[in-house]
């Protein structure tokens, strides 16, 4: 968790891809490494079991294969991060080396953690991310630039990648972790407070 | 209330303000409107959270920023706390230190973290302890009109009280520690209408899982629902409760029925309710909040509750149900785009296409959770096991939600029914729903449960099965050792 922002207007690098639809954040964080006091150490068991289920059938995950380690934007489908609250799945992945995610829907709580981490997840419809897709998979060595002000993604090849206005305009601005713009209206929260009546008692 | 401008007959020419209920208005928007401190620079609302629930799991990094930053908890009488997601639910287990010294750590996190900041606890010596989203409302924390977060994303459960409760990650857990508020969009919100009258053996378990079916596991991304209808007004709390929880499970954050006579009949005299002669002022309040009768909603979907039959997930995600008495779906049924997942939920639960999903052998039976551990769920299962045995071979958890759920229990001999009938009967906790206690499932056991996920590896084997269903049918699936339609094995209704 960093307590001070910065501006998040572009993330580059190198791409690797978890394809599905629904992968929900029970995979890419089992839920006993959350047995735990720190966000340490969470990073290299990202996907933990989706990996080792595929290696006990001989195939390989993505994020275990040589070509793709210190990629740092994502590709995914579908609902990306269904399921649980845990923040420890976006940690999981930022400690892992990812700062960007694309993908076709992210679930809502996710979506937010990420914003809170500074981890923008863009949307782009299902004809591109197959594209994307396969460039990244095609060219795993190719760079690539997440543009969030010109809302692209672009190497190989380049679609339109798009974030809703709010959060969008909280990372362009650098504002993507609120704490420090909450903190500076507690005079108005205690009026609010003071004006519901379940929190002042006078009902 | 909104301000309209008026003209005074009183004072003939002038122009005041004065205060008339705005009509066509959401609980959603009324409640949200009420709640906003402040519009943020990102054109996000800082949003005002009345009640706060915090548990062991996602607490520990957020106390730890607050501290480093030498922040206070803003409004620690409104910030609650409990253990549930690893507490051991066997009671020789729960003796400290815990076995497992990572859970341990993550107890005395909690214990020192609320002693500290001066938060409210529930530890298990407290008679109060219990998974947070059934504590809540039993201790009347939860009320109408409030807007509820926690580092949980099933505090929907909460929304069956006419409140505004969704779950929220760590780095918001602390924005509320320190404020008492958080950043947040403003949702569209979908009434789903479930008209009719269900029939016997068919509860809000079933209800809310043909929702998720049939508007899918994202459908509602970006909305919160409204449950109205003949159904849900018949619903007692606790059904209503099992009904919102999942809602998150459908992709939407929120999800809540108005408040109306059952909620206040449920709420009074709990603990934390308002009494003496403020509580006829609260109800007054309350009603208030709940949708006009001409409100406006972004989208209207209608089910017919009198058609349903239990359901059955075969799948991975939630929305991949069934009525009991259906087959497996072919790949072919669905979408391209779906098919993928179509054919690795099939792979993964080792079930064919067309196959009867009555009938599949079970291992381990789990009765309890956030969505079905409450009195009634166990009540409900109790009576129709009474008399019978479980299955050989099967093993079969009853596990209340809470401390008070277990001492109600108690008083009405249901540890007896279930032990008298082969099940387990354990101590509160969340126990077998998801792998951060010592209840798991092991290497491809299969389970029918009665909690909300059915993630791959969600139950504490990688590669452990889950089939999600009403605690009768799990009670049913208990006795006969497989997937059984209750309809069939006991007499219901
Ligand atoms: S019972 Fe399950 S879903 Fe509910 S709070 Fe506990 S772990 Fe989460």
């Amino acid at each position: 968790m960093t307590a001070a922002s910065t501006i998040v207007s572009s993330v580059s690098g190198r791409v690797v891809s978890v394809r599905g639809n629904d992968i929900d954040t029970d995979r890419i964080i089992p839920a006993r490494f959350l047995r735990c006091v720190t966000f340490d150490g969470l990073g290299e068991h990202a996907f933990e079991d989706d990996r080792r289920g595929l290696k006990a059938k001989g195939q390989t995950h993505s994020f275990d294969e040589a070509k793709y380690q210190g990629a740092s934007i994502l590709f995914v489908n579908k609902n990306f991060g269904c399921g649980s609250s845990r923040e420890h799945a976006p940690q999981a992945l930022m400690r892992w080396g990812i700062q960007a995610v694309v993908g076709e829907s992210f679930a809502e709580i996710f979506f937010g953690n990420c914003v809170s981490l500074g981890i923008p997840c863009v949307t782009v419809d299902e004809a591109a991310i197959a594209k994307l897709m396969a460039a990244a998979e095609a060219n795993s060595t190719a760079s690539w630039t997440l543009d969030l002000e010109a809302q692209k993604i672009s190497g190989p090849v380049s679609e339109t990648a798009t974030m809703p206005e709010g959060p969008r305009s909280q990372f362009l601005s650098g504002k993507w972790n609120p704490m420090s713009e909450l903190l500076s209206h507690l005079a108005e929260v205690d009026s609010v407070g003071a004006a519901l009546p379940y929190v002042s008692g006078r009902w | 209330m909104a301000r309209r401008v008026g003209f005074n007959p009183a004072f003939t020419g002038a122009i005041f303000y004065f205060d008339v209920p705005a009509m066509k208005q959401n609980l959603y928007n009324k409640v949200f409107d009420r709640h906003v401190v402040s519009r943020l620079s990102s054109g996000q609302y800082q949003v005002f959270i009345g009640l706060h629930l915090v548990h062991e799991v996602t607490s520990p990094q957020a106390f730890a920023l607050i501290r480093e930053r030498g922040l206070k908890v803003r409004f620690p009488n409104r910030t609650f706390a409990t253990v549930d997601h690893i507490i051991p639910t066997d009671a020789r287990e729960r003796k400290r230190p815990l076995l497992d010294s990572l859970a341990e750590e993550m107890l005395q996190a909690i214990e020192k973290n609320t002693a500290e900041f001066g938060v409210n606890y529930f530890g298990t010596d407290s008679g109060r302890q219990g998974i947070v989203h059934v504590i809540g409302p039993e201790l009347g924390l939860t009320q109408p009109g409030m807007t509820i977060a926690c580092g949980d994303s099933h505090t929907s459960t909460h929304g069956a009280f006419g409140s505004l409760a969704f779950g929220i990650g760590t780095s918001q857990v602390a924005d509320i520690l320190a404020t008492q508020t958080m950043s947040l969009g403003r949702l569209k919100v979908r009434k789903i209408q479930v008209n009719g009258r269900l029939g016997p053996g068919v509860y809000a378990k079933d209800v809310i899982l043909a929702i998720i079916r049939k508007l899918g596991v994202n459908g509602g991304v970006g909305y919160a629902y409204e449950y109205t209808g003949d159904v849900i007004s018949n619903f007692t709390m606790e059904e209503r409760m099992t009904l919102c929880n999942m809602s998150i499970e459908g992709g939407a954050r929120i999800g809540y029925v108005n408040p109306d006579e059952t909620t206040f009949a449920y709420l009074k005299g709990r603990p934390h309710a308002p009494q003496g002669s403020d509580w006829d002022k609260a109800v007054e309040y309350w009603r208030s909040v709940a949708s006009d009768s001409d409100a406006t909603f972004d989208d209207v979907v209608t089910l017919d509750g009198s058609s349903l039959a239990p359901h059955v997930t075969w799948g991975i995600t939630p929305g991949q149900s069934l009525p009991v008495d259906g087959a497996v779906p072919s790949v072919s049924s669905f979408q391209e785009s779906e098919q993928q997942l179509i054919r690795e939920a099939l792979e993964y639960m080792d079930l064919k296409e067309g196959q009867k999903i009555e009938g599949v052998p079970v291992d381990v039976v789990f009765i309890g959770s956030c969505t079905n551990g409450r009195i009634s769920d166990l009540e409900e299962a109790a009576r129709v096991v009474k008399g019978m045995k479980v299955a050989s071979g099967v093993k079969a958890l009853v596990v209340p939600g809470s401390e008070q759920v277990e001492r109600e229990a108690e008083a009405k001999g249901l540890p007896e029914v279930f032990r008298a009938a082969g099940f387990e009967w354990r101590e509160p906790g969340c126990s077998m729903c998801l792998a951060m206690n010592p209840d798991k499932l092991k290497d491809r056991q299969i389970s029918a449960s009665t909690s909300n996920r059915n993630f791959k590896g969600r139950q504490g084997s990688p590669s452990g099965r889950t089939l999600l269903m009403s605690p009768v049918m799990a009670a049913a699936a208990a006795v006969t050792g497989k997937v059984a339609d209750a309809r069939k094995v006991f007499r219901l209704g």
